[in-house]
């Protein structure tokens, strides 16, 4: 199985997940936080009837219609990909992985396609009421189905409520609930959708400081941006109290992708942060060379964030690479011996099953058991192959924070000056206000950049190889269909940004 | 009660709830199959409109349904989702591709500066509606004939054609599953169209469409049919698990499970009788006969292919890689588990129905698109 393996597919197929999973998320988290935006908008106007609240909630509908047709058509190619292009993982893990995508369907996207309809063509069809009951049914639908892929996500960073069953060679659900509230996936929904409402209020405050610059709809732009701001600051306090804890549970859980997130190779206690700093590309596992061309530390601070204790040992890549027996830290090295003896011991099992040597079936399964938890090393074939890309999991981190830390100041201010109000006056902090757009998309992406490559090279943390998890399909074929979702989504993307660009230029109806 | 349902029950269930869902999902091809009226059944852009906004409202159900289609097949039936759509990759893909194409038609269609035009976003939704149906039909007619692959001890596929699935397409019965499929969604999209707008002119051409359509549907269907009936089909040994070819197979399947020919002959009665009262008599309810003829017909489909110990997946080049409902399932504790998830289908049924009867109770009009919503239509 191993010896087949064709590496250039292999990184195709990622190649093609990644593009599909980035398009993706340009449009997920702005559907996230701007439909509850819409329905905060609709509810006032619900309360206070006044029409203009109306048209303002219509005109930021319109912007959500458009971004949400887009997030529904990169979505599609996302579950059925792992079937096309990853199906030895969808066949080994489809117990577990299968159930919260099924959920996900009956539970949230029926909620979502079946109010939308009601949200943009209701407005004459059904009682005030009942549309403003379907614009925040729209908001939890979109939510709902976030949890239950970042359920699935967050099973993938740390598998848990499962076994391994020798007769099929694959992993089995044991434990629905621990699946559902795995620290992970829970750390993994709450970071992400407040991350998502962060940047629907960028995008709410941004575009309406363009209008403030420009001196266009005024009165909508103000009241937008005091509804949108306050939700952005108190999605940003919550975004890094996640952050917090999802670094927390990194740490604990991944610590092969914590260690990558701060290019730290050997550990220690009290380690430093590095705050920012530039790789040494050359660096490898093992060697003397320094892993920083240059950075800046805080120290105490790793520590800290890792295990809620300044002075802890923060294991480091050689540590998870070499073993630590100090730190009683097993390496990757060991681990793959472990893992070559169980994937042997899978194939005795196996082939005692087949030929009716149960005695010699049963000695291969309680032999296995000491090994299970290293199965997937089994199939890696030397030990710094367990290390994920570091440079791309460093930089990803350090954007993503340090972007993510301007955002909550640049709302204070905002949010300051229009209670003021004086805001159109500075003009320089409008001008940022509509930076932050762009740069909320930024970090956004940074966050799956460094979720996603920093699990690397595992599809399934710790127990299935991206190199195992594929299908058998030629490097031709993925490369192809890799340009195909290129091309139409990159051709999408101009449209919807032409659209959107043109429906902001026209802003909302006037009376 | 759930927590007590032996491994064979739950799993029987699940090709019931699976067949339910991909019937309903044959169901709300009327959204596909309107599509294909674009070109021909409207005249001048304020029909099209009535017929872009009267299938925009539904869109999304039939897309949420395929992936939830999908999604049931992944967490009930796993080694199934696996080996098709990581061995029948294009036609897959193709799939998949016409659906990607159809999501930003509704929205991007009329609005200004949308970059491709309004007519290329309407040939997308041509696509959809004709190339989307045609391979989906294509890839449930290998349900009954069977394709090209193997899987190895840890069950990896290895496709034994370089087309990767669209060799399904040239073979004459899944080619006419296909194309019933494409002719029966263009009947049912003619009388949604019907029923939900109110323009006397266009409806009238709808019916006339509904009528040519379901002509055009028949021979397929005949083939289809008298195929099934005389065909050899992928037999399971109950005993020993072991896939053989048996003459006649579909045949024994009708009447040693009666309730399948029962849901077939009760599904193309509704079909016609839809059909007629559209044509003959003027109706605007057929769509209704029509809508669950086509789920009976469906279920009666899936049940022939997956019930009466036979292979539903099955391989033509290795029999013994050929997936049955007890071989490709998930485990037994999955399977109990989302049979609980599954008792919530009712109640979304139930909203769905709900918010379907408010927002349709007054059929549109020309008038309503001109509106003071007119921005939010498409």
């Amino acid at each position: 199985m191993v010896e087949q393996i064709d590496l250039t597919q292999v990184n195709w197929a990622r190649a093609q997940f990644a593009l599909t999973a980035m398009y993706h998320w340009i449009f997920v988290p702005l559907t996230l936080g701007l439909s509850f935006l819409v329905a905060f908008f609709e509810s006032i106007y619900v309360r206070t009837g006044n029409e203009e609240w109306k048209r303002l909630t219509k005109f930021w509908m319109t912007l959500f219609g458009i971004n949400f047709a887009i997030g529904v058509a990169t979505g599609i190619i996302l579950e059925f990909q792992f079937g096309t292009n990853w199906s030895n993982y969808s066949w080994m893990v489809g117990d577990i992985f299968g159930a919260p995508l099924a959920v996900e369907g009956i539970f949230a996207f029926f909620l979502e396609a079946t109010f939308f309809a009601v949200m943009f063509f209701g407005w004459n069809r059904v009682s005030k009421g009942f549309h403003l009951f379907s614009t925040w049914m729209v908001a939890f639908g979109s939510n709902l189905s976030a949890l239950w892929i970042l359920v699935a996500n967050g099973w993938m960073q740390f598998p848990t409520g499962m076994k391994f069953n020798l007769d099929t060679a694959r992993f089995e659900m044991q434990n629905f609930w621990e699946v559902l509230f795995s620290p992970v996936a829970i750390s993994k929904f709450t970071h992400a959708t407040s991350s998502g409402f962060l940047l629907a209020s960028l995008f709410v405050v941004g575009i309406s400081c363009w209008y403030l610059l420009n001196e266009r709809h005024q009165t909508m732009a103000k009241r937008s941006i005091i509804v949108a701001a306050v939700f952005g600051l108190l999605s940003a306090t919550y975004v890094i109290f996640t952050g917090d804890e999802a670094a927390y549970t990194v740490a604990q859980k991944q610590p092969m992708k914590l260690a990558a997130m701060e290019g730290l190779y050997v550990g220690q206690e009290s380690a430093p942060l590095v705050a920012a700093g530039l790789i040494n590309s050359a660096k490898l596992p093992g060697d003397n060379m320094d892993p920083f061309a240059l950075e800046v530390k805080i120290p105490g601070l790793l520590s800290l964030l890792a295990n809620r204790d300044p002075g802890s040992f923060v294991p480091g890549i050689n540590d998870l690479v070499f073993g630590n027996q100090e730190q009683r830290v097993i390496g990757a090295a060991e681990r793959i011996e472990k893992g070559k003896i169980a994937l042997e011991l899978l194939r005795t099992y196996k082939d005692a099953r087949k030929s009716g040597d149960q005695a010699g079936a049963e000695a291969a399964q309680q032999a296995f058991a000491g090994y299970k938890d290293h199965l997937g090393y089994g199939y890696l074939n030397s030990p710094s192959e367990a290390v994920p890309p570091v440079g791309l999991t460093f930089y990803a981190f350090h954007i993503m924070v340090i972007t993510g830390s301007i955002f909550p100041l640049v709302l204070l201010l905002i949010l300051y000056f229009q209670i003021k109000g004086n805001l159109a006056s500075h003009r320089w902090l409008l001008y940022l206000g509509i930076l932050c757009v762009p740069l909320g998309y930024v970090s956004s992406q940074a966050g799956w950049v460094l979720a996603e490559v920093g699990r690397q090279p595992w599809a399934i943390y710790g127990l299935l190889p991206v190199t195992v998890a594929n299908s058998n399909l030629t490097t031709g074929a993925v490369l192809t269909t890799f340009m195909i979702f290129l091309a139409i989504f990159t051709l999408l993307l101009v449209a919807e940004i032409s659209i959107m660009a043109k429906q902001i230029n026209i802003g909302p109806e006037e009376n | 009660m759930i927590g007590n349902l032996d491994y064979s029950t739950l799993q029987q269930i699940w090709w019931i709830i699976a067949s339910l869902v991909g019937s309903l999902f044959l169901f709300l091809t009327f959204v596909q199959g309107g599509q294909t009226l674009l070109f021909t059944v409207p005249r001048g852009d304020e029909e099209k409109a009535l017929i872009i906004n009267s299938l925009g409202r539904k869109w999304e159900l039939t897309f949420t349904t395929l992936v939830l289609f999908g999604g049931a097949l992944f967490a009930a039936f796993p080694k199934f989702y696996a080996t098709s759509f990581g061995g029948a990759y294009w036609v897959w893909m193709l799939i998949l591709f016409t659906f990607v194409i159809q999501a930003v038609s509704y929205e991007y269609r009329k609005k200004p500066w949308n970059f491709l035009g309004a007519t290329t976003y309407e040939a997308f939704l041509f696509a959809n509606g004709s190339i989307g149906i045609l391979l989906i039909g294509a890839a449930v007619g290998t349900f009954f004939t069977g394709s090209s692959f193997s899987l190895n001890d840890l069950n990896q596929v290895t496709w034994q054609t370089p087309y990767r699935g669209l060799e399904a397409a040239r073979n004459f019965f899944n080619l006419s599953l296909g194309l019933f499929l494409v002719f029966n969604a263009r009947v049912l999209g003619a009388m949604y169209l019907i029923n939900n707008i109110d323009h006397k002119a266009l409806t009238d051409r709808c019916r006339k469409s509904a009528w040519k359509s379901f002509l055009w549907s028949l021979p397929f269907l005949l083939y289809v049919l008298v195929n099934l009936l005389f065909m050899q089909g992928y037999a399971r040994n109950p005993e020993t698990g072991e896939i053989f070819l048996q003459s006649g197979k579909y045949l024994q399947n009708l009447f040693g499970c009666p309730i399948t020919l029962v849901l077939l002959l009760l599904g193309l009665l509704f079909v016609i009788y839809g059909v007629a009262i559209t044509c003959f008599r003027g109706r605007n309810n057929g769509i209704w006969f029509g809508g669950i003829g086509t789920v009976l017909v469906g279920l009666a489909v899936f049940f022939l292919a997956g019930f009466n110990n036979t292979a539903f997946y099955p391989s033509s080049y290795d029999l013994q890689s050929s997936l049955t409902i007890y071989n490709a399932s998930s485990s037994h504790y999955t399977l109990t588990a989302m049979t609980y998830v599954a008792l919530a289908v009712p109640f979304v049924l139930a909203y769905i129905a709900y918010v379907w009867w408010q927002m349709d109770s007054r059929r549109l009009t020309i008038d309503e698109l001109q509106s003071e919503n007119a921005e939010e239509m498409y």
